[in-house]
């Protein structure tokens, strides 16, 4: 009776791999019901202890200023109040938060004696609900001397402007040049050299729901437990440890089993953590909570920071793309807060994109600003690199006289390349790109559009398609952030390297079989994922599988690379689930041949039963065979283990740490996707309409078509966010404009168009079930994909961005004077 | 200041100590524990802690509990008996993969539900468009879903309560 929505299910695959039982069938969701009903316990919701009492948190008003005092006599008289705690109250519980970059950036979560950015958190008023803390938060008075602020990236280039840091030359914290193959000579060689330049404004993914925390300390152990929406990576439970000056096994981590979005933006909630920590320690072990609101978030939560890019690219006569010098400017904020600058060096192993480029130079640097510290954001340095170097192959195909998909065509990584190692080190795994470009023209109409558009210009109307061509990389090498320091420093510390998931898995006594990983999902239904992976290979009904997703650092299974970002659940938890079921279904087996007197080899597995391969009535349910590995362990042939219990890690191959000459393998797996779109710019108004978009995309084996669809869909909405709206505007004093909903413009149901997606499957080798990454695919080619189609549409080379109505209409009229 | 009222919600009556200033999302949420009313930015925008007040789509975050004593109240938890089955927009949000992280999904169905009552109420509804569901929606975000699968549910649903039937292409361009 359901009939389930369409999906695209690929036409033509690469790779002929059937669907299985469950996995690549688009089954429902498992976890939807209490979402649905209302139900379902968000961090909001949460009461873990009796006596919570709520926090507020009094903010910075000024981008930068010294602090000199902070009054809060009045604040603590007012009724309801339990205390009201400043950056020295706090000091001793307190060390800053270990940084990668450099100790001379001291971060605090609550500023001592000097405010970098409005919104940085300078007291803590903890009274016993939240309207009561937020009347004492007003009667809380600083005593402020303004400071020149630091407002931009162009600012922070400026020496003539003082440091943000007394340890600091300078507002550069990082300034490196790496240099792969002979650029030079390339350069030299060059029939055309493009030269742009690019600047993204910083945005934010936002979800729809805040930051959430609650605390509490022992006050004898010291022991930390803390509830939150926090979303990983693991890495920063560390950092948040030895910020409290506790061994991490001290701090329990805990996520509810649902959080309202996150897109990476919630793994800056473990400064809030630490913060709440020294709080609860300093009010003898007291339980807080807070809850950020949005004008908060907006103002101070974290961002994708602002990125000034020139590219420069080498051109032979024929268009193959020679040579690559980038210069690259990323503003991290006021604090380099880890796992900052990863956003820089994400994409390092892809700054060729989909290209053949053997030669390539790259000036990275990394700025200080006087805004909020930046961090994950879906797409993470992806959609800034390829605004940048696909405006610039379209700039260059203008330019030869090309068409700019046959420009792409020429230089794209051919498939007999594969695995193709980059210039910069990083080894792409799989994929025909031509391939995949040229379903893509095909099922567009490229050609026919891009006549059309032609002819639709002569008439005066401002129609244009764009092309992005993307390598969407996925389950981030956690070395890859030391590329940030040269080959000498990285000598002296301990290597990072690879990307480990744990999971733990069990078959009950009644058959049951719980999961349990840390993959702290938000909204991506890793649940019916796991569920699907494990019935698969177990032959049971996913909805007897309970999987618990969520965060439990007492519990774990957990490693530092544990959580929910750069696009890793397919490829290294799910991969992680298979291995470890395929092993239980061994156990199975090996209990099932006893009874059915048969070889281990000869047992099948399916609908809740083990049945022999080639008399399939002679058959023993799986609930029996799991109530004698619990009853009567006695029973048992040699390698079949009491309990039906195991817990596996996976850390995928081929991810060592950088290398001494720069080189890195940034990811574990690469996927692919080619993005078309046709728009048209209102003359009268500047505004865009895009009239149609198609993303093709290779993300290896697809595990659930509905949810892979889902995630193609919604990075593309954020996509189109951030490339047609979104943008954290700041006065010149640093002041941040976008501070509501009314101010920061998401796009809404009318903005997004209905797109139509593709997938093409070809096997990821290095996985375990061949998935490859693909939530932020979308994210990055969109920003490229709509700024090519407006170029063209409007016959321009620069382009503005974001591709605002008054910023279009600009250009419009300033061309027509 | 604070003042005993009385709130009725799901069409149980509830009597609650509430400060003048108190939201109703915080009321709803904290006081009665129908937590199913979500809060995503507190100034109106968002559209997640939508509820209906005496039929009408309202934002509980831009209202004081004081104000609505004697109306009726709907949350996401009345939309369907907690026992019994989902209703039919919950249904199709299901099959329609209409929710991620779920977060804003309860303001989207109320917001829905306001529509399909109102078409069941007309004599001859005229089936809405799916540009007209997208603009109906256009008060709700979503961060997750990019849209589509809500807009297809909520048309699906439209589509019925205006007696007609949603699997007929209704004329428009749905690629
Ligand atoms: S919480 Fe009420 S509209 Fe956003
Ligand atoms: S499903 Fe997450 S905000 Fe809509």
């Amino acid at each position: 009776m359901t009939t389930l929505p369409p999906v695209s299910v690929p036409e033509e695959r690469l790779d002929e791999g059937p669907p299985g039982r469950w996995l690549g069938r688009p089954t429902p969701r498992l976890d939807d019901e209490p979402l649905l009903r209302g139900s379902a316990w968000f961090v909001d919701d949460l009461a873990p202890w009796p006596g919570l009492a709520e926090v507020a948190i009094v903010r910075a008003p000024l981008a930068h200023a010294r602090l000199l005092g902070v009054e809060t006599a009045a604040a603590r008289q007012m009724p309801g109040v339990l205390g009201v705690l400043t950056g020295s109250d706090l000091e001793r519980f307190l060390r800053p938060l270990p940084s990668v970059l450099s100790e001379a950036i001291p971060y605090r979560p609550i500023a001592l004696d000097r405010v970098r950015y409005v919104g940085e958190p300078v007291a803590v008023v903890v009274a016993t609900d939240r309207y009561r803390a937020e009347d004492a938060a007003e009667a809380v008075e600083l005593d402020l001397d303004p400071l020149p602020a630091v407002p931009s990236a162009h600012a922070a280039l400026d020496p003539t402007l003082p440091p943000l840091h007394e340890g600091l030359p300078n507002n550069v914290a990082s300034d490196r040049t790496l240099r792969y193959g002979d650029p030079d000579a390339a350069f030299a060689q060059a029939e055309l050299v493009v030269r742009a330049r690019f600047q993204q404004p910083r945005s934010i993914c936002t979800p729809l729901e805040c930051f959430g925390v609650l605390c509490r300390t022992d006050p004898v152990s010291g022991d930390v437990e803390a509830w939150s929406n926090f979303q990983g990576p693991f890495s920063l439970q560390v950092v948040a440890a030895q910020a409290l000056g506790i061994p991490p096994a001290k701090l329990h981590l805990r996520t509810p089993e649902h959080s309202g979005g996150s897109f990476g933006t919630k793994a800056a909630v473990y400064p809030l953590v630490v913060l709440l920590a020294a709080c609860s320690r300093a009010l003898g072990g007291r339980p807080l909570k807070y809850l950020e609101d949005r004008r908060e978030h907006l103002m101070a939560a974290t961002a994708a920071g602002e990125r000034l890019s020139e590219v420069q690219a080498a051109f032979s006569a024929e268009g193959r793309l020679l040579a690559l010098r980038l210069d690259l400017v990323d503003d991290v904020g006021a604090y380099v807060r880890a796992p900052e600058p990863a956003t820089l060096y994400r994409m390092h192993p892809c700054l060729t994109g989909a290209y053949q480029v053997a030669h390539l130079e790259a000036r990275c640097r990394v700025v200080l600003t006087n805004r909020c510290p930046t961090g994950l954001n879906r797409g993470y340095g992806g959609p800034q690199l390829y605004l940048a170097l696909e405006r610039t192959m379209a700039i260059a195909a203008r330019r030869l006289g090309l068409d700019p998909a046959e420009l792409a065509r020429r230089n794209l990584v051919p498939p007999a390349a594969m695995p193709y190692t980059t210039a910069s080190g990083g080894r792409y795994d799989s994929g025909d790109y031509p391939a995949v470009l040229a379903l893509a023209l095909e099922r567009f109409d490229w050609a026919g559009k891009r006549a059309r558009a032609r002819a639709a210009r002569a008439e005066g109307r401002l129609v244009g398609v764009g092309l992005a061509c993307v390598v969407e990389p996925s389950v981030s090498n956690m070395g890859y952030v030391d590329l940030a320091s040269p080959p000498e420093v990285r000598a002296r510390r301990p290597a990072k390297s690879g990307n480990v998931e744990g999971v733990s898995l069990a078959m009950l006594p009644d058959g049951t079989v719980q999961l349990r990983t840390t993959t702290t999902p938000q909204g991506q239904a890793h649940a019916t994922v796991l569920a699907l992976v494990v019935a698969e290979a177990l032959g049971v009904d996913p909805r007897q599988v309970q999987v618990r997703a969520g965060a439990d650092t007492a519990v774990g299974p957990w490693s530092i690379s544990s959580g929910n970002y750069s696009s890793r659940f397919a490829a290294v938890a799910a991969g992680a689930a298979w291995q470890a079921a395929s092993a239980l279904a061994d156990q199975l087996r090996r209990l099932a041949a006893q009874d059915l007197g048969c070889h281990p080899e000869q047992v099948l597995l399916a609908d809740g039963h083990a049945r022999l391969v080639d008399d399939p009535e002679r058959d023993v349910p799986l609930r029996r065979l799991a109530g004698r590995a619990h009853w009567d362990p006695a029973s048992l042939p040699p390698g079949v283990r009491p309990g039906l219990s195991l817990t596996h890690h996976l850390a995928i191959p081929d991810l060592p740490a950088p290398d001494a000459q720069d080189r890195a393998n940034g990811s574990a797996t690469y996927g692919f996707l080619c993005d078309l779109c046709e728009v048209e710019v209102d003359r009268g108004t500047g505004r865009l309409e895009i009239l149609d978009y198609l993303s093709v995309h290779d993300a290896g084996r697809i595990l659930h078509p509905v949810l892979a669809e889902g995630q193609v869909h919604g990075g593309l909405a954020q996509g189109i966010g951030m490339a047609c709206f979104e943008q954290l505007a700041f006065d010149p004093d640093g002041q941040p404009l976008s501070t509501t909903f009314l101010d920061y413009l998401c796009p809404t149901a009318p903005e997004v168009p209905e797109a139509r997606t593709v997938f093409v499957e070809s096997p990821s080798p290095l996985t375990p079930l061949g998935a490859k990454g693909l939530g932020e695919g979308t994210t990055m080619s969109a920003p490229a994909a709509l700024a090519n189609a407006v170029a063209d549409a409007l016959e321009v080379e620069e382009v503005p961005f974001p591709l605002t109505p008054e910023a279009l209409w600009r250009v419009v009229h300033g061309a027509e004077g | 200041m604070t003042r005993s009222i009385e709130l009725r919600v799901n069409g149980t009556t509830h009597r609650v100590e509430v400060e003048d200033r108190r939201l109703l999302s915080d009321c709803l949420r904290h006081d009665l524990g129908l937590r199913g009313t979500r809060v995503g930015c507190e100034h109106g925008v968002c559209g997640a802690c939508t509820v209906r007040l005496d039929g009408q789509a309202v934002r509980s975050c831009l209202l004081f509990a004081v104000q609505v004593e004697g109306q009726e109240i709907q949350t996401v938890e009345g939309l369907a008996d907690p026992e019994g089955p989902l209703h039919p927009l919950q249904e199709a949000f299901h099959r329609h993969g209409a929710l991620q992280c779920g977060y804003c999904t309860p303001g989207f169905l109320l917001t829905a539900a306001q529509l399909l009552d109102e078409l069941r109420a007309e004599p001859n509804p005229e089936p809405p468009s799916e540009e007209e569901i997208r603009v109906l929606l256009a008060g709700n975000l979503c961060r997750c879903t990019g849209y589509g699968p809500i807009v297809r549910a909520v048309l699906e649903q439209a589509t019925c309560a205006a007696g007609a039937d949603p699997t007929e292409p209704s004329g428009e361009d749905r690629r």
